[in-house]
């Protein structure tokens, strides 16, 4: 099972929910990893909504690909990270219209860079369904040197920029679709706590 | 929608101001414009904003919500137009027969329940007859900022088609009127479809007209948030009946052509309004005790409130004995 039970936190905190079939003219579907499980119970929930779907999907090595190719949505896309699938986001947020329908599942980094483009496109946060599935890694950034670190597993882990010790706050940002990763031994340097495994 | 502020005094602040106009604009639409009485400028508002018009009518105090349709960036008039109802309670009766150029009357300060989304990359509004007014504020703002929208309005014919020269000659390409007598109508799903995302819907007009927009947006996918609705709700008369107020500890009773709000004001209890009609939220009062039952008009109250909570400004009550917390 993909699915994970996030402790309650902070209202910064994004939540995620459970994906459903809803009316619309067009089902824009961008997914990560395990998330293409998410997409596959959703066409067990509605088979009519693949004729209008366009799929797009970075597989992070897992090999749920060929299952979601084989549903026939109207449009697959796969790529092998965010960064390359991100032009095609923008460019199908740019030609799509009111009436159209967002769902976003995999992992928090993936969700969080896909919701600020489609939010950026005017489609308002509230609007939009997300359901996590896979990793809890988490996509952070430095407030000190304002870099950012993909897939942080560990609290704390270092700045992939800067190299400081930072620790992993559920204080998240929408805008850039991170969380906020503080010096944690600003005080008294190289006093850093043991690196801890997130929700272990 | 947020919280209205807490006040220490019942509804909005007031302003003295001057009948400076009383413009017919046809046999049931007349438009009132109103200066300071003091000289002063009045405050800008956001289009969609109204305002409510205090009426002395005899004895009888009178408090009508208006959508305030002069443009926002005039600060030296307001105006609103005012549809005569003779059906209904009597304040557009009376706004109609009784008030003159050079009157001086009290409206309170504006208040914004149906405020544009300026997020929007696109502003599309329907109407309704009368719901033409906030519609006028919000082209004029619009206009000002460069900002993208249309208008779709139906009206009954043309001989009562509000604003209609108006708007045509001045805004050819973004304005459309639909005639009812001459079976036009606008044709929801097809204008929806294909809006630019971001675009958000706004309607002002009858209830099933309201409804209709909701669920057909709904049904094409759009989602809630990108459609926004005022609605005013008239208090409707009906039985008398007997109220407790326990933290004034009076009983008083409402006269079946008065609102429960209207009474509790006849009795001189001060008690929190802002719209009157039945969508703002701030007259909510908690129920104490009651056997009997409800006749929620309101568009504020989740239906698993309705037996605890009341909206005095538009809802009334049918039994044996209902005590509240006012």
């Amino acid at each position: 099972m993909s699915k994970f039970q996030f402790p309650e936190s902070i209202k910064s905190r994004p939540v995620y929910g459970t994906l459903k079939a809803r009316p619309g003219k067009y089902h824009l579907m961008i997914a990560d990893a395990e998330g293409a499980e998410a997409i596959l119970h959703l066409h067990e929930q509605d088979a009519g909504l693949m004729a209008k779907a366009h799929i797009i999907y970075i597989p992070k090595g897992s090999n749920l690909g060929e299952r979601l190719r084989a549903i026939r949505p109207a449009q697959y896309y796969e790529g092998p990270t965010y960064e390359a699938a991100a032009s095609r986001i923008e460019r199908v947020l740019e030609a799509t219209h009111m009436g159209t329908q967002i769902y976003l599942t995999g992992t928090e980094g993936l969700m969080g860079q896909a919701m600020r483009a489609c939010m950026n496109a005017g489609i308002p946060h509230t609007a939009i369904q997300t359901e996590h599935r896979g990793s809890v890694a988490r996509r952070m950034q430095c407030v000190h040197c304002k870099g950012i670190t993909e897939d942080v597993e560990t609290d704390p882990f270092e700045c992939s920029h800067c190299g400081l010790n930072l620790f992993v706050r559920d204080h998240y940002s929408r805008r850039l679709a991170a969380f906020q990763g503080v010096c944690i031994d600003a005080e008294d340097p190289g006093n850093v706590p043991e690196k801890v495994e997130l929700y272990k | 929608m947020s919280a209205a502020p807490q006040r220490a005094k019942a509804g909005a602040e007031k302003i003295e101001v001057i009948v400076s106009a009383v413009l017919p604009l046809n046999d049931l639409v007349t438009r009132f414009e109103f200066k300071r009485k003091d000289g002063n400028r009045f405050p800008t508002f956001s289009a969609g904003a109204h305002t409510v018009v205090h009426m002395r009518d005899g004895d009888r105090q009178r408090l009508n919500p208006y959508s305030l349709m002069s443009d926002p960036a005039d600060t030296e008039t307001y105006a609103i137009s005012v549809r005569r109802d003779d059906e209904g309670r009597g304040g557009s009766l009376f706004m109609h027969n009784n008030v003159k150029v050079g009157d001086a009357m009290e409206i309170t300060y504006p208040v914004n329940l149906f405020s544009l989304d300026l997020r929007a990359k696109k502003h599309v509004f329907l109407a309704g007859g009368i719901g033409i007014t906030p519609f006028m504020a919000m082209i004029a703002q619009l206009e000002r900022s460069s900002d993208s929208w249309e208008l779709h309005y139906s009206v009954r014919t043309e001989a009562l088609g509000t604003y209609v020269d108006q708007l045509v000659s001045k805004y050819p390409n973004k304005v459309r009127i639909y005639y009812d007598d001459q079976s036009q109508s606008i044709n929801l799903e097809n204008l929806l479809d294909g809006q630019p995302l971001g675009t958000n819907v706004y309607v002002c007009g009858p209830k099933g007209m309201i409804d209709w927009v909701h669920k057909t947006a709904a049904a094409a996918g759009w989602p809630d948030a990108n459609v926004h609705s005022e609605e005013f709700t008239a208090p409707q008369p009906g039985k008398e009946f007997q109220v407790r107020l326990c933290r004034s500890e009076k009983t008083i009773t409402v006269g079946e052509n008065e609102s429960l709000l209207e009474a509790m004001e006849r009795e001189g209890v001060d008690a929190p309004f802002l719209c009157r009609g039945g969508a703002c939220g701030q007259c909510e009062t908690n129920v104490v005790s009651s056997d009997g039952e409800f006749i929620h008009r309101d568009h504020w109250l989740e239906p698993d409130e309705h037996g605890n909570k009341i909206m005095p400004c538009v809802s009334r009550f049918i039994g044996k004995s209902l005590e509240i917390d006012r």
